[in-house]
Parts: C-alpha cells; sequence; structure tokens
C-alpha cells in the first residue's frame, strides 16, 4: 500500500489482471472513482456532520480501491496513467455530484449494490472474500447513510422531496449497469438484482417517492463503463484528477 | 437576597402624606440593603472565581464567571471553531488534485479532522449558552473572524505540506498552552485537536520532505510554498504584545499562557532546524542564531499586510466568505428537511438517535478515560 515511483509491473495498465483478481480492477475503480466525487464535496457540504460522513464514506471508498487496485498493479499507475477508456468502473460512480439529492440518490443506488455484492462475495471462495468481509462493514453504514437521508429528503419538506425525486429519476437509468456480469466476480446476479431492488424499493416507498419507472439501461449504458465506455463528465474529472502526477513523470510524492 | 422586597411593599401601603419622607428613606435603605446583599455575593462569587482560577482548578458551565470572562471565551472559542471550518478550503482545494492515492487519503482525513474540530469548538461554545446556529450566522454576516491565515490561496500542491508543516505547527504552539486553559470545556477540546494537529504536523513536514529530497521541480516547488507561507505563519501569532488589546486580561484569567511575542520566539526556534533537515531556507534574511539571549533574532513582520488581510483585503478574503456563505445557503433546503422529517417522526427518530448517541457517548466516555489513563 505504499508509493512506488517506479512500478514493478509497468504495463499493468494494459495487460490482462490475472483471473484470480481479474474483479479487482473493475470494484476497485468504483471505489475510487465516487471515492473521488465524494471529495469534491468537502468544504461545500449542507451541514458540518455532512462534512464528516461524507468525507468518511469517500475515505472507506478510497481505501477499498488501494486496495483492490494494489492486487492488479501498482495502485498510483493505475490511477493517475490509465485513460478514460481503460477504466472500468460502473457509469453511476462518474455521474457529477449535482445537488445533495442527487448526491444521496447515487449514494443510495451504488451502497446498496455494494452491500449485496460484498455480502455475497464475502461468503463465496473468491481470493476477494478477506477484502469483501471487511468492506461489508463499512458498506453497512454507507447504505445505512444514505437510506437515512433518502427518508429524510423524500419524506421532509415539498423541496426536499421534489429533489429527492429528481435524483432518483436522474440516476435510474444508470442501475441496470449494476448486475451486469463482471469477469471474476461469479456471483448470483439474479439474486443480487432481486434483492437490491426489494431493498432500494422499500427505502423510496417508506421515503413516500416513486420508483423510477424507465429502463434501467439503455444502447449505452448497459455494461458500459466495464468495458471502458464512459459517459462525458468522466474525462473531465480525470483531467483534474491526473493533472498534477502527470505533469511530473517517474516523481514520488 | 430577597430579603428587602416584603419591607418595601409594606412600607408603601402605610400611605399617609407626611410619611412620604420616612417611607422614601425606608425604601432607600432598603434597596440600599439590597444592593449591598447582590454586591457581598457578587464580591463572594468574584472571590470563589479569583481563588479557583488562581489555584489552577477548571472553571465548568455550571459555575459563576464574570460575564466578560464568558463573553471573551465565546468570542476565542468561536472564532477558533470558525477557523477550523473556513480552514478546510485552502486544503480541500487539492483534494482532487493530490498526486498519489496515499496523499490523497490523508488530505481527505485531514479535512475531515477540521470539520469535527469545527463541531468540537462549537459544543465547547455552546457550554457557555452561545448557539452553534447564531455563531455561523456571526461567521457568515462577518461579526465575527477567523485566523487571517486561511485567506492565502493554495497555489501549488507544496502548499498542501507548508500548511502541515508552518500553519499546523503555529497552532500546535498556540493551542498546546491551551490545553491547560481555566475553561475546562475548551481545554479539553484542546487535548483532542492538539492530539490531532500534531499528527497532521507530521504529515506535512513529510510531505515537503518528499518534495524536497524529490525532483528539481519538486524541490523548488516546496521552497517557494516555504517563502510564501513563512511569514503569514508567523502573523498567526497576533499582534505584538504592545498591541494586542485582550491579552492582559486574558492571562489573568489563564485563558492565555504565554504572549503572543513569547509564543512566536518559540516557534521560530522550532522551526529553524527543521527547516534545515527538510534542506529548505526560511525566507528572511535576518533570521540568526543570538548567542546572548538563546534564541533567534528574526527579521520585523509586515504589520500593515496583517491589518490589511484581517480588515477583508487579503488575497482570499472575499472568495472563502463567499464559499462558505454559498455552502450554508445551498444546504438551507437540506437542514429544514431534516427539521421537518424530524418534527414528524419525533418520537420514532429520538429513540433511534438517543440511541445513537448513546452508543457515541460510551464510545467517548471510553475514549476519554483511556486518554486520562495515558497522562496519568
Amino acid at each position: 500500500m505504499t508509493t512506488h515511483s517506479a512500478s514493478t509491473s509497468p504495463s499493468a495498465a494494459t495487460s490482462a489482471p490475472a483471473s484470480s483478481t481479474a474483479a479487482a480492477l473493475p470494484l476497485g475503480d468504483d471505489a475510487l472513482v465516487l471515492s473521488h466525487r465524494l471529495g469534491e464535496w468537502a468544504g461545500h457540504a449542507p451541514v458540518l456532520e455532512e462534512e464528516v460522513a461524507l468525507a468518511n464514506i469517500a475515505l472507506d471508498l478510497l481505501g477499498q480501491a488501494r486496495v483492490l487496485l494494489s492486487l492488479v498493479g501498482d495502485e498510483d499507475e493505475l490511477a493517475y496513467l490509465r485513460e478514460e477508456r481503460a477504466f472500468r468502473n460502473v457509469q453511476l460512480v462518474e455521474q457529477p455530484n449535482g445537488d445533495f439529492a442527487h448526491t444521496i440518490a447515487r449514494q443510495l443506488y451504488f451502497s446498496t449494490y455494494q452491500h449485496l455484492m460484498y455480502g455475497q462475495l464475502a461468503a463465496s471462495d473468491s481470493p476477494l472474500a478477506p477484502l469483501a468481509a471487511k468492506a461489508v462493514k463499512e458498506v453497512a453504514y454507507h447504505q445505512d447513510h444514505a437510506e437515512q437521508w433518502t427518508l429524510r429528503l423524500g419524506d421532509g419538506t415539498a423541496e426536499s422531496h421534489e429533489r429527492m425525486q429528481r435524483g432518483l429519476d436522474a440516476l435510474w437509468r444508470f442501475t441496470g449497469e449494476l448486475f451486469e456480469p463482471v469477469a471474476g466476480l461469479d456471483l448470483d446476479r439474479e439474486a443480487l438484482r432481486e434483492r437490491w431492488t426489494a431493498m432500494v424499493t422499500a427505502v423510496i416507498g417508506k421515503a413516500t417517492l416513486t420508483v423510477p419507472e424507465g429502463p434501467q439501461s439503455g444502447a449505452w449504458t448497459a455494461g458500459a463503463g466495464r468495458e471502458g465506455l464512459h459517459t462525458e463528465p468522466f474525462g473531465r474529472m480525470l483531467a483534474e484528477m491526473q493533472h498534477l502526477h502527470r505533469s511530473h513523470p517517474g516523481a514520488s510524492w | 437576597m430577597e430579603t428587602a422586597a416584603p419591607r418595601d411593599t409594606a412600607a408603601a401601603r402605610g400611605t399617609a402624606a407626611t410619611a412620604d419622607t420616612a417611607d422614601a428613606t425606608a425604601a432607600d435603605r432598603a434597596a440600599d440593603a439590597k444592593a449591598a446583599d447582590q454586591a457581598a455575593d457578587a464580591a463572594t462569587l468574584q472571590a470563589a472565581f479569583n481563588a479557583a482560577v488562581a489555584a489552577d482548578e477548571r472553571i465548568e458551565p455550571r459555575d459563576w464567571m464574570p460575564d466578560a470572562y464568558r463573553s471573551t471565551l465565546v468570542r476565542q472559542i468561536a472564532q477558533h471553531a470558525h477557523s477550523e471550518i473556513i480552514g478546510m478550503q485552502p486544503e480541500a482545494n487539492w483534494i482532487t488534485r493530490a498526486p498519489s492515492l496515499r496523499r490523497k487519503a490523508i488530505l481527505m482525513a485531514k479535512v475531515q479532522d477540521e470539520a469535527g474540530h469545527g463541531l468540537y469548538l462549537y459544543s465547547a461554545a455552546e457550554t457557555l449558552g452561545a448557539s452553534r446556529d447564531d455563531l455561523l450566522d456571526k461567521l457568515h454576516s462577518g461579526r465575527q473572524k477567523y485566523s487571517s491565515i486561511f485567506n492565502y490561496p493554495t497555489l501549488t500542491w507544496a502548499d498542501v505540506g507548508a500548511i502541515g508543516w508552518l500553519v499546523d505547527g503555529a497552532a500546535i504552539t498556540n493551542q498546546v498552552p491551551l490545553c491547560r486553559c481555566s475553561y475546562g470545556p475548551y481545554a479539553r477540546a484542546m487535548v483532542r485537536v492538539c492530539k490531532e494537529e500534531s499528527f497532521h504536523q507530521r504529515q506535512g513536514y513529510e510531505l515537503l520532505l518528499a518534495l524536497s529530497r524529490g525532483t528539481e521541480a519538486q524541490h523548488a516547488m516546496a521552497q517557494d510554498a516555504v517563502d510564501r507561507w513563512w511569514w503569514p505563519s508567523l502573523m498567526m501569532f497576533g499582534p505584538p504584545d504592545a498591541e494586542s488589546s485582550h491579552s492582559e486580561q486574558s492571562m489573568t484569567w489563564k485563558i492565555k499562557r504565554h504572549s503572543n511575542d513569547e509564543l512566536r520566539q518559540r516557534f521560530v526556534d522550532i522551526c529553524v532546524p527543521q527547516a534545515e533537515s527538510l534542506g529548505l531556507t526560511l525566507p528572511d534574511p535576518d533570521l540568526k542564531w543570538n548567542e546572548e539571549r538563546g534564541q533567534h533574532d528574526f527579521g520585523a513582520i509586515d504589520w500593515s499586510e496583517f491589518w490589511s488581510v484581517l480588515k477583508g483585503n487579503g488575497p482570499c478574503n472575499e472568495q472563502r466568505m463567499t464559499q462558505r456563505r454559498r455552502a450554508h445557503e445551498e444546504g438551507a433546503w437540506v437542514r429544514e428537511a431534516a427539521a421537518a422529517h424530524a418534527a414528524r417522526h419525533s418520537e420514532r427518530e429520538r429513540a433511534t438517535g438517543d440511541s445513537e448517541r448513546a452508543i457515541e457517548n460510551s464510545e467517548r466516555a471510553a475514549e476519554d478515560s483511556e486518554r486520562e489513563e495515558a497522562t496519568a
């Protein structure tokens, strides 16, 4: 988990990872990218307690990303020197923060998925099982945080209700990708989808909101992020994230 | 204390015109007695307070304290809290550009700690009867200040290191004596804050060391940051003793333990060898060891810059306040939603909230007792 300037695997960015940890890259990218988005909230949160909570979640995710990426190669090389087309995260996590409700909707969809996914993974014989067992405790907290805020905003004021519904609607089309196959991740995807739908539906209902009606994925979004096809805001996010590292090739920090 | 009141009424009831003078005299005497009682009470309370301060005992929220002591503390603690909150901005400015994942994690954790310090400090101020909302209003309307250091911009990654090493270093030099401050809740908050700040300071030093020993461009980046942050860090100790309006009273009350100039000198003496081991120079041609004093002499501070920044004309005053106000205003609907939801579901919410708080409190108590054991 330390920073190396001279990587032991310079081709990690392009070569296919070892099959036993093939899922580490997509899962690591999910965590890395969402962590970055949450980091953008620092100093902008609606209340001090949320400065702490959002940073806390971002840190947990960054920790997960570092462990996962280190299984594949050098964490910094993977984070800072791959281009957009080489990232394997789902498009959901790269979506801009929007307002607080939009961020919470993204958190609700994704943390519920992560909680169920890591739960299954922890119980499997995957080499990622020990990591999943640790991560599942963190994401349980993230899921609870998202759920509590969905309830407060959905069942709060007329304005917060409307904003929360808008956030859920806007991000719904990115949720289908969560249930697409991932190489190296041998999960019961049907069970994952069913439980995810049940949990998310229950929270949305309790929050007096409506489950969005549109499709959960379209021609572009079905599994696209996992193949390196991303949405436009992602390139700009990477430009900011990678700029300094790329400006000093070979430097250590 | 109310013994005079019945006599007043009795006197008032016997209203013969001729008795006016006598009545008035009786009333005067009663009032005098009341005032004398109160003065005696106040004197007793003041004496007890003075004795407690003199004996280095802690003043606690329910103890009597002079009004001016209370208001000085509210002002100081609130401004300290505001500094933590505004201080998140210059560093958060680099979270999305941190050059390695390790550094990014350290920086995120640090900014999170600052929000936490803000929370402790607002809580400490609330024990004096202030409210967090009111204090934030005062910050947003410019009626209360924050540390002038945060009105300087973070222009390169090395600034994150310079803030850790110099700004947090100066803050610690200021705050360690506050761990013995006469007001208990503030002193205890400072114990927690200082522990985390020392950690941040070491991380800042280590960041600069990595740059200083890195490529030529990195070394230059580190030197440039130290050049820009050195003088503003010295200004963090406040005006020279001769011009410090609150110092004397604060020292009598043992809120402050050392003068601005003493602390500044201590900081310079700590930094000089550290700069040497960093392989960086400090931007002061007059800085040199004074054998006679056993301390470093250093150059004159540009106080006109200090006052100008303090009055709102620093490089980032406008930007910092605008961002803070905007975060608060744009978050208003979120806070309103939380309040509306809580009001509607008060019973259930309170039940869960209480259990969460109970867990949190017991964790905190465990931490505190660990700390006390460690320091005992």
